[in-house]
């Protein structure tokens, strides 16, 4: 009720994209390149693994925690998933085993939050320090590369993940990236889940207060644990995407990613303490960041200034949104 | 030091909250501020301690014109507010907590801790209260961190005191070593604006009674010549008729037994029961287990043994989950804490604990959703601008009302209130009764636990008494009286 209004339009639920659309407009006219078709393409490949990561971030920290092992989680996944096609197994057996173990890893976080009463920072920050450690041993601190030719069979779903376009039905000039659709997808899931389940009311009511949730009914234990393995789901996902894309795979994939990905929820608007924020705003915060880092290397500013220029944005994005 | 303030106006936005105020302090009194929730008893005095400006009107300290821009400035010169949300430190020790801010440095910035003890110390003694100066806060009793607030205050070398329901989370004990302290800063001359909703206490501790209602200054009374009916015809400015609506409907059989429920440290051998349409009142002092042995029926604390019959068959309760489906509600003590999603709207609140009526396949209809919602608000009275509404913004009595509509929706056969009236007005006090009413005339088997005597012996058919933890008796509501209730709650027998 105290929000600010622009001809009806409460701003501060919109804050984040009133910022992304400044900023495209800007980029867009002062840059040609820009402004192209397949340069938008590109960037929504470049956002999507980072918008699949905040999309579980976001469900964590609607509950009032924290997941810093995501980037851990997306390199270990991925390297298990890298080591089994290595060892000969069919390319779709070792993506859906590398999913589960993603999920796993998240419900490992989740149990040391729930049942081990660890604060969410410290449970992860633990978790982070062990998966990367894991995927070190696994590789031997070494790169994996050539996975598609390594494939056993299914090599052309593995490459299509990340690396393919949808192609047909457009004309040849726009091919839209099987990762952009991957996370269209995945974020009207994740828009259903949160404001039309039940399952999204606990999440929100585990948040907002936590003593009151438990006792009308909501078992917190099961919501906490359930979002932290939506997170580890998520971030193996991306790595799998990533992977894919590169065709390699290497034990210092994903570092500081959860920082990007924490970025972008606050961005969108969501509540750190938890309780409040959208899905959509997420979405918004995402794209803010990769057109960020799209925009500022066409523009050609080294990358030490771009942080920096990041950095100032996401400042403003996040004071303009106060109430 | 006097307090003269005149003609004090206050509004935010467009809601007037004051309407030209007045209200005099004199030397060394005790003056009690009583009105109903709302009617800007804090208001003024956040006035006076420079917390809010005010649009209009004039301040005056000992004669004298005085502005004050924040409580610090009111602080030094000599006036201080204790809130009723004590503003305490609990990981730090009551020497830290009482010199925070002021404390007493060296060279080099170094803090001078044995000087600061000892002039802690001499506070306390000079209060005559025995508190350890190390001693952590979160240690500490409520009653004793009130103290060190006090102690606080007097270290500021305070000439006035505004307290602001000092008494409401203290024990009976506590509440009697508060008083002492009271009076005797009263005779060193400090002036006291004591705020409470406990008429017996005013008439006990105060020397002048002023009253607001609605925003608007009603009068000041002597204390030794206002009668108490004088004093709520005032506040409310209108008859509510009776205080406690009658019931008139059949108390039917059984369908709540608890047996030998039993805590290592908190209740032992509690066995009571709760027949369809009845309303049995739970009465003790504070901290006798009584909120402990609700939560415990309701499967909200670990290691409890005993057994809970519901209409006659028992069941087993190991969190709430199982205690709702057992037909169990449960109203808790503090709204804010326990049972509110604060920050969320009317609708979210309501729906929370009514998910499985909303939703099918666990997908919600939104149209449901607002529908019951929409219900709870005609139902309950809710004062609202809409299901979406958030109850940050309501005020206690209508927060109250979101509580209990959000639990009645989900057709409780057994109603458990921890203190459904604490902190609401007189009028939404009614209200709350009548709902009570209307639910044990539907047949619920109502538990309703409060601190506040006249509440129990005027709305249950029977009053169990808590004492320490065990169950000191249960008393027929027709034979049951203040005294009767208050032996027993303090350890004698009838």
């Amino acid at each position: 009720m105290k929000d600010k209004k622009i001809c009806g339009v409460k701003i501060g639920e919109y804050g984040a994209f009133i910022a992304l659309i400044f900023l495209v407009l800007a980029l867009s006219a002062i840059s040609p390149e820009f402004r192209t078709a397949s340069n938008f393409l590109n960037l929504l490949r470049q956002a999507s693994f980072n918008g699949l990561i905040a999309f579980g971030m976001t469900c964590v920290i609607l509950t009032g925690g924290i997941d810093l092992s995501v980037g851990s989680t997306f390199a270990l996944s991925a390297i298990i998933c890298a080591e089994m096609i290595m060892y000969g197994l069919p390319a779709p057996v070792a993506v859906l085993f590398a999913l589960a173990c993603g999920t796993v890893l998240g419900i490992v976080s989740g149990l040391l939050v729930t049942k081990g009463r660890l604060q969410p920072f410290i449970a992860t920050l633990i978790t982070m320090t062990a998966y990367r450690g894991m995927a070190m041993i696994l590789t031997d601190g070494k790169p994996i590369s050539r996975l598609a030719e390594h494939c056993s069979s299914g090599s052309f779903i593995f490459k299509a993940m990340g690396k393919g376009n949808l192609v047909s039905i457009f004309t040849d000039a726009i091919k839209i990236p099987i990762p952009a659709i991957i996370l269209i997808a995945v974020f009207f899931a994740f828009y259903f889940l949160l404001n039309y389940t039940t399952y999204g009311r606990r999440i929100y009511a585990t948040g907002s207060n936590e003593k009151c949730a438990a006792l009308v009914g909501v078992n917190i234990n099961k919501v906490k644990l359930s979002v932290y393995a939506i997170s580890g789901l998520m971030s193996a996902l991306a790595g799998l995407l990533m992977i894919s894309r590169v065709n390699s795979a290497q034990p210092n994939l994903g570092v500081g990613y959860e920082l990007d990905a924490i970025a972008a929820v606050a961005l969108g608007g969501t509540s750190m303490n938890g309780g409040r924020g959208k899905i959509a705003g997420t979405v918004a915060g995402v794209l803010i960041i990769a057109v960020l880092n799209n925009g500022l290397n066409i523009l050609g500013v080294t990358s030490y200034y771009q942080e920096v220029i990041k950095a100032l944005v996401i400042l403003i994005a996040v004071l303009s949104d106060r109430k | 030091m006097n307090v003269e303030m005149k003609g004090i106006d206050k509004s935010f936005g467009t809601n007037q909250v004051l309407k030209n105020v007045e209200f005099s302090l004199r030397d060394g009194e005790i003056h009690a501020l009583m009105g109903e929730n709302g009617s800007g008893k804090s208001t003024m005095m956040k006035i006076l301690t420079g917390v809010y400006t005010r649009d209009a009107g004039k301040v005056f300290v000992d004669g004298k014109e005085v502005v004050y821009n924040n409580p610090q400035e009111a602080e030094k010169a000599g006036i201080v507010f204790i809130y009723q949300e004590l503003n305490v430190l609990f990981d730090m020790t009551v020497e830290e907590n009482m010199f925070m801010g002021k404390e007493i440095v060296g060279p080099f910035g170094i803090c001078d801790k044995a000087a600061m003890r000892k002039q802690a110390q001499d506070v306390m003694d000079k209060l005559g209260v025995n508190i350890p100066v190390d001693a952590v806060m979160s240690d500490l009793s409520v009653g004793q961190q009130q103290m060190v607030e006090i102690a606080k205050a007097l270290m500021v070398d305070a000439k006035v005191l505004i307290m602001d329901e000092p008494t409401a989370a203290l024990t009976q004990s506590e509440t009697r070593t508060l008083f002492e302290v009271v009076k005797g800063l009263r005779a060193k001359g400090v002036s006291i604006v004591y705020i409470s909703h406990r008429m017996e206490e005013l008439f006990e501790l105060c020397d002048r009674i002023s009253i607001l209602r609605d925003g608007e200054y009603v009068g000041t009374r002597d204390m030794k010549t206002v009668t108490m009916e004088e004093i709520v015809q005032m506040m409310i400015g209108r008859e509510i008729g009776e205080r406690f609506p009658k019931r008139e409907h059949k108390i039917g059989e059984e369908i709540f037994r608890v047996e030998n429920l039993n805590h290592p440290k908190l209740f032992r051998d509690v066995n009571f029961n709760v027949r369809a349409g009845e309303v049995l009142g739970v009465a003790g002092l504070m901290g006798a287990g009584r909120t402990e042995i609700m939560h415990a029926i309701f499967g909200n604390m670990p290691n409890v043994t005993g057994k809970v019959f519901i209409d006659g068959k028992e069941v087993s309760i190991a969190n709430p989950r199982q205690a709702i489906q057992a037909g169990i509600g449960f109203i808790t003590e503090d709204r804010k804490v326990e049972g509110l999603l604060l920050e969320k709207s009317i609708c979210e609140n309501i729906e929370i604990a009514n998910l499985d009526r909303i939703s099918e396949n666990n997908v919600v209809s939104f149209a449901k959703s607002n529908e019951l919602a929409q219900a709870g608000i005609d139902d309950f009275k809710i004062r609202c601008f809409g299901t979406d509404h958030e109850c940050v913004n309501l005020s206690g009595g209508n927060q109250q009302k979101v509580v209990l509509a959000k639990w009645i929706y989900t057709n409780p056969k057994i109603l458990i209130l921890d203190e459904p009236t604490r902190g609401v007005d007189i009028g939404a006090k009614k209200e709350i009764y009548n709902v009570i009413n209307d639910m044990a005339a539907k047949g619920v088997a109502v538990i309703m636990v409060s601190s506040e005597l006249p509440e129990v012996l005027g709305m249950a058919d029977r009053v169990m008494v808590i004492h320490d933890g065990q169950v000191a008796g249960i008393i027929d509501g027709a034979e049951a009286d203040q005294q009767k209730v208050m032996t027993l709650a303090t350890g004698g027998s009838l």
